[in-house]
């Protein structure tokens, strides 16, 4: 298709896929976590960041790298998020204010030790070589990484769809969401499901962490810049609406995005404004939404 | 017993801390008194947290959004309309409880942890704007040597820390005395009611929306003031302010305070900043540390962080909050 007019929005409105997607990987673990557990993670963004700060370290240029990345971004961030779930068994009859004290501890001690093994600069991430260059899409040079992200990234996103919804795991998470006692009763305990769910919010964080980290790079800001994108895309996505959860976060790539580069004033008011038009419309539905898929 | 004993004690103690609070600035340096104002006027924003998460049942992470929105509110004020403080603070309140008006329709039908949530994300977002609207609010520069106030028309500038920390004392006093009367009428039973059983309230033909909302504008007019005074007591103001951790610290501030007491809260809060701030300067690079480990024994140790749901500990298998209850499936029948 090349020869096409050279249309400018191109590459902000494929930036804004890539940019919605590493979201909606990070902000799915917190949809799992609210909507099983009714937990408010505040710890999320710190498992994102570890993930990030794993992939600056290990990243050399090379393919085994960032397979070596990976796992041992998404085990630290598995690890740090069962801890979440352990340390919130002991408060578990407590109410939703226990819950945001405890996790916002997490996440402020686990920020500062980050900062101290890390450093408090912004640490350049590597990219594999191969994946390193641009490539031509309808006209204009790409990063080659991104393009790469894309993909898999809507493929860990059709992987966590077919888990939720075909895996007797997936189908274990639903029912706790819908009734904890009723799957107790199964011989399943809900705590056991609940360190799961934090377990599995942590891995998905952690490769998202990694993964994306060429786009949202690891820093002190990292953590508290990745919670608030997630908590925009999950209160818009329906709180616990794992469709509604990609959607919004396609929707906020798009904002951060293309909208910066078709409206630079407003730009700063869009995610503001995107979040009350969303929920002034659908308020009706929020409490009460509490599906996982 | 120990109602009784704490009925008679609150007053007493009330009255101390005020004395210890006007004594201050003649036993300490001007430093700390600076510190001492700004942290009076984070401790006006836990009064409202405290109206809201307490005595309301609303639990919020975002008070920082009118906090902010009255901060720059009255820095703007001050420079272009009058450099009289109550004017400022007139101002800043009305900022503060117009933001809350916008963010009405996103926290009107939320409870519990979803309204944590979508509070969270306002207050982020609000810092965020913050950051960004550079031509109002400086850009996460920020606005800087903001003149100082004169507490009434034709009175002297207030030009000395001392002078500043009197003035956010007296503004605060008044309003936290406001609030408290304010409490003691049947709207703050009505409060109270909604907090414990809303259904009922609901039932009996009370509107617990307007209810809901005229206490959310309420506790975003009291952000704005506090917002304002940070304004006259640090003389700059920058997103920095309002941050997450503001946020979290107010919330500990206020479960430190005992949640339903708002005088508690005003006391929580500034002991809660004013331990931040020491710790800062006591431990510098390890202080978020030491921090973030006070907020996890905070959660495990303090009565009031726990008894938001007064069930046995190891019987319920679930952390569901306590407001979301469903009868359906509690019968085991479903539609």
């Amino acid at each position: 298709m090349t020869g096409v007019p050279v249309d400018p929005y191109v590459v902000p409105a494929l930036d804004g896929v890539a940019y919605g997607l590493l979201v909606f990987v990070a902000a799915a673990g917190l949809v799992l976590c609210f909507g099983v557990a009714g937990i408010l993670n505040l710890a999320h963004g710190l498992l994102f960041a570890i993930g990030g700060y794993t992939a600056a370290a290990v990243l050399d240029g090379g393919w085994a790298s960032l397979a070596v990345a990976l796992a041992v971004g998404v085990a630290a961030a598995t690890a740090a998020g069962a801890l979440v779930a352990v340390l919130l068994a002991r408060v578990a009859t407590a109410g939703h204010l226990t819950q945001a004290l405890l996790t916002f501890g997490v996440a402020l001690a686990g920020g500062s030790l980050l900062v101290a093994a890390f450093g408090p600069d912004d640490p350049p991430v590597r990219v594999p070589a191969a994946l390193d260059g641009s490539v031509a899409v309808a006209g204009h040079r790409y990063a080659a990484y991104r393009l790469v992200f894309i993909v898999v990234a809507a493929a860990l996103a059709v992987l966590l769809h077919l888990v939720v919804r075909r895996t007797r795991a997936g189908m274990l998470v639903r029912a706790a969401v819908d009734d904890a006692e009723m799957v107790a009763t199964l011989g399943v305990s809900p705590a056991v499901v609940r360190v799961g769910v934090l377990a599995a919010a942590g891995a998905l964080a952690g490769a998202a962490g990694v993964l994306g980290a060429p786009i949202i790079g690891p820093g002190p800001d990292t953590a508290d810049a990745v919670l608030l994108l997630s908590l925009v895309v999950v209160v818009l996505g329906g709180l616990g609406s794992m469709t509604g959860t990609l959607l919004a976060a396609l929707a906020v790539g798009q904002i951060q995005t293309l909208g910066v580069a078709l409206a630079p004033s407003a730009a700063p008011f869009l995610l503001f404004a995107a979040m009350a038009v969303v929920l002034a419309v659908r308020a009706r539905g929020l409490a009460t939404a509490r599906t996982a898929t | 017993m120990r109602g009784r004993a704490v009925r008679v004690l609150r007053p007493a103690v009330g009255a101390a801390v005020l004395a210890g609070l006007v004594a201050a600035p003649w036993s300490v340096d001007d430093y700390t008194v600076a510190l001492l104002a700004r942290t009076l006027a984070l401790g006006l924003v836990a009064v409202g947290v405290a109206l809201l998460t307490g005595v309301a049942g609303l639990p919020t992470l975002g008070q920082t959004a009118p906090y902010a929105a009255g901060a720059y509110a009255g820095a703007v004020a001050g420079g272009r309309l009058s450099d009289v403080g109550p004017v400022q603070l007139l101002v800043a309140a009305v900022a503060g409880a117009a933001l809350a008006v916008v963010a009405l329709p996103l926290v009107l039908r939320a409870r519990g942890v979803v309204l944590l949530m979508i509070t969270l994300a306002v207050g982020e977002l609000a810092v965020v704007l913050a950051g960004r609207w550079t031509s109002v609010t400086g850009g996460t520069d920020g606005l800087a040597g903001i003149a100082p106030i004169r507490p009434l028309w034709g009175l002297p500038v207030l030009a000395t820390d001392r002078s500043r920390y009197l003035y956010t004392l007296l503004v605060v006093a008044v309003l936290t005395g406001l609030v408290l009367l304010v409490l003691r009428t049947r709207a703050g039973l009505l409060l109270r009611a909604g907090r414990d059983d809303e259904a009922r309230l609901r039932a009996s033909g009370h509107r617990v929306p307007a209810q809901v909302a005229g206490v959310h504008v309420a506790a975003g007019a009291i952000a704005g003031a506090a917002g304002s005074l940070l304004v006259t007591a640090q003389q700059y103001v920058s997103p920095a302010d309002f941050g997450f951790d503001t946020s979290a610290l107010l919330l500990l501030g206020v479960v430190v305070g005992g949640t339903a007491s708002v005088g508690g809260a005003l006391v929580g809060a500034v002991l809660v900043v004013a331990a931040r701030d020491w710790l800062f300067g006591a431990l510098p690079g390890q202080a978020p540390l030491v921090l973030g480990v006070a907020f996890v024994v905070a959660a495990y140790l303090l009565p009031t962080a726990r008894s938001a749901r007064p069930a046995p500990r190891r019987s319920t298998p679930t952390a569901r909050p306590a407001d979301a209850p469903r009868p359906a499936a509690m019968t085991g029948v479903r539609p």
